[in-house]
């Protein structure tokens, strides 16, 4: 360098030189990338580990008709396991079921009070409230199914056993009712107003506007509410294992014990030999769990999304 | 009954919309002060008048769609046809059967163009069963008059939101026609459109005349000159004045008004 390009440079930055900002912004940008990707490194990997850990069933043992088919979960018989799920699945269907015609009223009567009726601080109050209800934890609710519902349907309906689908289905019902009410509540809440407004100004009484304006613009979303609600159904464990009665059984009524399979798993797994059988079979349920819940929640996902872009 | 001679006098007169020291709050803040107006039945008259005038607060308070604010008080009487749709005992849904409003940005409901057409009329008519094919025709008279039905009658299953913001302004106006009412009211109905939107917007409200009252609240002093008989000048919250548009625009009685007429404010 020519002492008179030196003498220039002398006043200028080098343009070249990297400090400590550089370093700490390039740091971050990495740890902020992992971080967004982990979910779906989880979900990934949550799903390879439970392939891996269900596929010896699958190949070996694994016969569809008999695990889909036949009401038989005797994984312990010493001559012959048998491996069936029907009854499970029966047991988890007919509990989300009721659990579905439960919270459905509760949570869009709950969702339209809040986004079409309450205002200001009463509003806000109910918004917590319902967020609150959302963070009691499944075991709590398994409690109440257990030492609460339990005498009160023996009581009133005269049955021997007091934990079937019913106490089962309100219990997980009210389990499921805020998510779907919070769900269904931002469905409402993104109808525009001028739909309102012109439904009303054309006549239409409060009812009429919420009935034949608000709710079929809100459609999609309150169906996604719903789904989730399935979702939620499917997947919850604790408080069905709890207030089910966790009977294997094809129920009749809905005053018989069943067992769901999240339930199954859920009691079984820890008393089974790691790779045996029987802990392959458990890994299979929850790989058909999985792909049920994935697609549930998917679908309802979507179809919420798809409203908040048109 | 008395309410037969109050209307059989108001149409001698021919008034279709009396307001009676109209004030009118939101919260706090007075947005009306004693509001004497008499509106001519079977004309349109405009309203016109710098933002925050209260025309448009005027125009919603005579089909009591403000109340939906919550937070609105009204003192005064308004009579439309010689009955004031203030009083105690006045059913809301009678008073927007009377009263059909016609909203600044267009706001057909997310449903089919028929369905929109029947929307108003279904809610009013519930007595009697219509069959398809009443219902058809009273889909086609409306569109017929709204000049709309020979671009629609094909696709009448078709979404309204997907019309042109000019179509579904008219569409906004000829759903209001089955439901058989006699004032119209319009909040800067063009405001949305473009100018050979509004130009068959203005046309088609110059068409309506006479069947119904029309109120139209303007920004667009151009549109209450061409589109309107007569014409009422506000100015914060007050009636400054109210006369045939062609004598405000000519020879305007107060200052206000021609310094607004000529551009100094607004």
């Amino acid at each position: 360098m020519s002492q008179a390009a030196r003498q220039r440079s002398g006043n200028l930055p080098d343009i070249n030189q990297r400090n400590a900002d550089w370093y700490i912004d390039k740091l971050v940008q990495y740890l902020v990338f992992l971080s967004g990707i982990s979910a779906i490194v989880l979900i990934v990997g949550i799903f390879v580990f439970v392939t891996i850990e269900g596929l010896g069933f699958l190949f070996e043992d694994f016969s569809f008709r008999e695990f889909f088919l036949s009401p038989w979960w005797e994984p312990t018989d010493e001559d012959e396991p048998t491996y069936g799920i029907l009854a499970l699945m029966a047991g988890t269907a007919s509990v989300t079921g009721l659990a579905m015609l439960v919270a459905i009223p509760f949570s869009l009567g709950s969702a339209i009070y809040v986004a079409e009726f309450a205002s200001g601080k009463k509003r806000e109050f109910l918004k917590v409230l319902i967020e609150l209800l959302a963070a009691i934890p499944s075991v709590v609710w398994g409690f109440i199914g257990l030492s609460i519902m339990n005498p009160l349907i023996i009581d009133l309906f005269d049955v021997p056993v007091g934990l079937n689908i019913l106490n089962a289905g309100i219990i997980l019902g009210l389990m499921a009712a805020p998510i779907m009410t919070s769900i269904s509540e931002d469905a409402l809440k993104a109808v525009p107003d001028r739909y309102r407004e012109a439904a009303e100004a054309l006549g239409g009484t409060r009812w009429q506007v919420i009935y034949k304006t608000v709710l079929p613009a809100a459609k999609n979303g309150l169906l996604g509410g719903v789904l989730l609600g399935v979702g939620r159904g499917f997947g919850e464990t604790m408080a069905v294992l709890m207030a089910t009665g966790h009977a294997i059984n094809i129920p009749g009524s809905v005053f018989d014990s069943v067992r769901a399979l999240t339930a199954t798993i859920a009691a079984e797994l820890g008393e089974t030999a790691v790779g045996s059988p029987h802990y392959q079979a458990l890994f299979t349920i929850g790989i058909f769990l999985f792909s049920i819940t994935f697609v549930i929640n998917l679908s309802a996902d979507l179809i919420v999304r798809g409203i908040r872009k048109s | 009954m008395d309410m037969n001679t109050e209307e059989s006098i108001d149409a001698a007169v021919g008034l279709a919309i009396h307001t009676d020291a109209l004030n009118l709050w939101y919260g706090d803040f007075q947005a009306l002060y004693d509001v004497n107006l008499d509106i001519k039945k079977g004309r349109v008259t405009s309203l016109i008048g710098p933002s925050g005038c209260g025309k448009s607060t005027f125009l919603r308070s005579i089909n009591r769609i403000n109340e939906r604010l919550g937070y609105v008080r009204i003192e005064g009487a308004i009579d439309v046809f010689g009955n004031n749709i203030y009083a105690p005992e006045v059913e809301l849904v009678q008073v927007r059967k009377q009263v059909g409003m016609v909203f600044q940005r267009p706001n057909p409901l997310p449903a089919s163009i028929r369905e929109n057409i029947l929307f108003g009329h279904k809610l009013h008519n519930r007595e009697r069963k219509y069959s398809r094919d009443d219902e058809d025709e009273i889909v086609e008279e409306s569109l017929r008059q709204v000049l709309l039905w020979d671009k629609v009658k094909d696709n009448l299953r078709r979404k309204a939101t997907g019309l042109s913001l000019e179509e579904q302004q008219k569409l906004c106006i000829a759903r209001l026609l089955p439901v058989k009412p006699s004032v119209l009211l319009m909040d800067e109905p063009c405001s949305a459109l473009d100018p050979k939107g509004t130009a068959a917007v203005e046309e088609l409200i110059w068409e309506l005349r006479g069947k119904y009252s029309i109120l139209i609240v303007t920004h667009n002093m151009a549109q209450a000159r061409r589109a309107s008989e007569e014409c009422i000048f506000m100015l914060m919250g007050k009636v400054i004045e109210h006369t045939n548009t062609a004598d405000m625009f000519v020879t305007p009685q107060h200052q206000e008004t021609a310094d607004y007429i000529e551009g100094r404010y607004g």
